[in-house]
């Protein structure tokens, strides 16, 4: 089975709330990469999330647009990443998800893509610019087993997430805000019934992401889904040495349980 | 090319275009395909464009004969479809018009749009000015800076510029932050998309309203001639006025279309915009097409002497009839096209803009080339006003080095 899937069923039969951090990968340097994994890995986190760095990271805030930039100012490329990812994949355990724009891909070829991702031992991909009219493109992903994360936004009507659902792998990614990523004070008030929708429909777990940054958000997120994705505060947790602080939101996800 | 009907009805043509965006937009993109394509058959809608074409823009513009320039050349009978008379100076009103009025039957109130040198950020602040929308146009920090006098025409039309200093701060970055924006505020703002890219629906509305340009210039060419042209030439950035041109030309195989991409200071250099010359297919801003982009598939920055054709990317119909050979792409330096800015001045009286200059460069040295009898069509896309001072600095600074 799916590594990645294996978790999440894991959390569900110890009844706990999955937690997935983001990060980007080559901010700070790639040498840092195994160490930040392990941390994760260590407090607790489902899986992560690695961010591949891009020119024109159009659904993203400026948070994961500067480590971005940062990161490619570091001179990665995803041909590295991989490489990296491969390097240390005996000693990181915790399931890794890459998230990446499509032209990354693309460039890269999907078939080369797909056989690194399956040699580095990559369990998913995210691809925030692929819908699933776009899907088929990067079908070969899917072929090799490797997770291919689908999108659901507040704007997707009810048929359009029960077409999006019917087809969904690992878990569905339900976005929490009609917006980029980012810090948020606070969510709409619709929130709740979306996500509880969405989990009525999908035959997979449902993960809350964007926007959630403070362990009250992951709380109160978590008790309409499966678990939930943070980025931009956990980047800049480790880009301001407040690594205690993603502990507190791992945590957060631990100490509500209910069902 | 007997009938030719893309896109196909996922919006693809051929291997180019698609829906490369992120889930949110979906529904508005779908939204805006659903209403355009009830716009094609609504009398009441083609009425109110057909009105503001002729009223408002000043349409038709004319198929110019001219003479000066076809002696000069000794070869084919030059014409120009004189977009640059049309209000605002150039043929993006066509589209923003169109748009407007798309925005209004979608009971939007909000506008925004992304604008490198300024001009589909006039003519969108225009139309919305005339139609009572809400307009938020967004600019490069670099490209304010450049163009100073177009940020204060957009704010004299009641719009709002927003300055963007992310990554380079030119117009692929005031693209990007624009789909943020929207992606932020979908439920009651439309993006008018200023050429022919982005995710479809955009692609086929922008040609089909600027699709106006070729079949006037089509009725008007075999008017006086009872024929078609033998040659079609426009300057292609984005690809619109180009698009517009070329497409009621596609099925008629006798008729050759050039469509001439910015060289900047030389395709051996890194400073052009080229894309379809030196670029590969990739995603640019939600379609697939050609894109000026390193090994890592890290987008590049474009240059060109002209801020109107200083961008990455070519849309994806542009993409597709280069790969079918139906249009022949080509490409002007930034020297040549101000030589023939220079040139078009002094000989008919007309200043063009610094991207038609890339078309008329072009389509000089083909005229040279055809028989003398035969006729060649350039779209002098828009004027060169606002070029003046740029072309000033860089003759003045020839002289003094």
């Amino acid at each position: 089975m799916n590594k990645l899937t294996m978790a999440l069923k894991e959390c569900q039969a110890k009844q706990e709330k999955a937690f997935i951090p983001y990060i980007m990968a080559g901010d700070g340097g790639l040498e840092r990469l195994k160490s930040q994994l392990l941390f994760l890995e260590d407090g607790g986190a489902t899986a992560v999330e690695l961010g591949i760095p891009f020119s024109d990271p159009v659904a993203d805030g400026p948070v994961i647009q500067q480590a971005g930039i940062r990161s490619l100012e570091n001179g990665t490329t995803l041909k590295d990443v991989l490489n990296k990812v491969k390097e240390i994949k005996d000693e990181v355990k915790i399931p890794i998800i890459l998230m990446g724009y499509s032209n990354s891909i693309i460039a890269y070829g999907l078939k080369e893509f797909t056989e690194d991702c399956l040699s580095a031992g990559i369990s998913a991909c995210i691809i925030p610019d692929v819908p699933i009219e776009e899907e088929a493109m990067f079908s070969s992903i899917k072929t090799a087993g490797i997770v291919l994360i689908r999108l659901v936004t507040l704007t997707s009507s009810k048929e359009r997430i029960t077409e999006i659902t019917a087809g969904a792998e690992g878990f569905i990614y339900a976005v929490t805000i009609k917006g980029i990523t980012g810090a948020r004070d606070a969510f709409g008030g619709e929130l709740g019934g979306y996500l509880k929708k969405v989990k009525e429909l999908s035959p997979v777990p449902v993960l809350a992401g964007f926007g959630i940054s403070t362990p009250e958000h992951v709380r109160d997120t978590i008790q309409s889904c499966d678990g939930v994705i943070v980025g931009s505060k956990i980047i800049e947790c480790f880009e301001t040495g407040k690594e205690d602080q993603i502990n507190e939101l791992i945590q957060a996800s631990k100490g509500l349980v209910r069902k | 090319m007997t009938t030719y009907t893309l896109p196909d009805g996922t919006g693809h043509f051929g291997a180019y275009g698609g829906r490369f965006v992120p889930e949110t937009l979906m529904a508005a993109i779908t939204e805006l395909e659903e209403v355009y394509e009830q716009s094609k058959k609504d009398p009441e809608f083609q009425e109110q464009l057909r009105y503001y074409l002729k009223q408002y823009i000043g349409r038709e513009t004319p198929l110019y004969y001219a003479e000066n320039l076809t002696k000069l050349a000794g070869g084919a009978d030059i014409y120009l479809k004189r977009e640059d008379l049309n209000h605002t100076g150039a043929h993006k009103i066509n589209n923003t018009i169109g748009q407007a009025l798309l925005t209004q039957k979608m009971g939007k109130k909000k506008v925004i749009a992304e604008t490198g040198a300024g001009q589909h950020g006039v003519a969108t602040a225009t139309v919305c000015a005339l139609l009572k929308l809400e307009c938020t146009i967004f600019m490069g920090e670099e490209d304010i800076r450049r163009q100073k006098l177009n940020v204060f025409r957009m704010e004299l039309l009641g719009a709002k510029v927003v300055s963007v200093s992310q990554g380079s701060g030119t117009l692929k970055d005031a693209v990007n932050e624009a789909l943020r924006y929207w992606v932020a505020n979908v439920d009651d703002t439309h993006y008018i998309m200023g050429s022919v890219l982005g995710p479809h629906p955009f692609p086929v509305i922008v040609r089909d309203f600027q699709s106006v340009i070729g079949k006037e210039t089509k009725g008007q060419y075999l008017e006086e001639n009872d024929s078609l042209p033998d040659a079609v030439v426009a300057c292609i950035g984005g690809g619109s006025n180009a698009m517009g041109m070329f497409y009621p030309f596609i099925e008629d195989e006798q008729v050759k279309l050039y469509g001439v991409e910015a060289a900047g200071h030389g395709l051996d250099t890194h400073l052009h915009a080229s894309s379809l010359t030196k670029g590969k297919p990739g995603v640019l801003h939600g379609a697939f097409m050609y894109v000026l982009q390193n090994d890592d598939g890290q987008i590049q920055e474009a240059h060109s002497i002209s801020a109107g054709l200083d961008y990455p990317g070519v849309g994806p119909e542009h993409s597709y009839l280069k790969d079918a050979k139906r249009v022949e792409y080509t490409s002007v330096t930034d020297d040549e096209a101000l030589e023939a800015l220079m040139l078009l001045s002094r000989e008919e009286g007309i200043i063009p803009a610094l991207e038609s200059s890339h078309a008329i460069s072009y389509g000089l040295k083909l005229a040279k080339q055809m028989d003398k009898g035969t006729g060649l069509v350039i779209c002098l896309s828009g004027r060169g006003d606002k070029d003046v001072e740029t072309v000033q600095s860089v003759i003045g600074g020839s002289e003094h080095e």
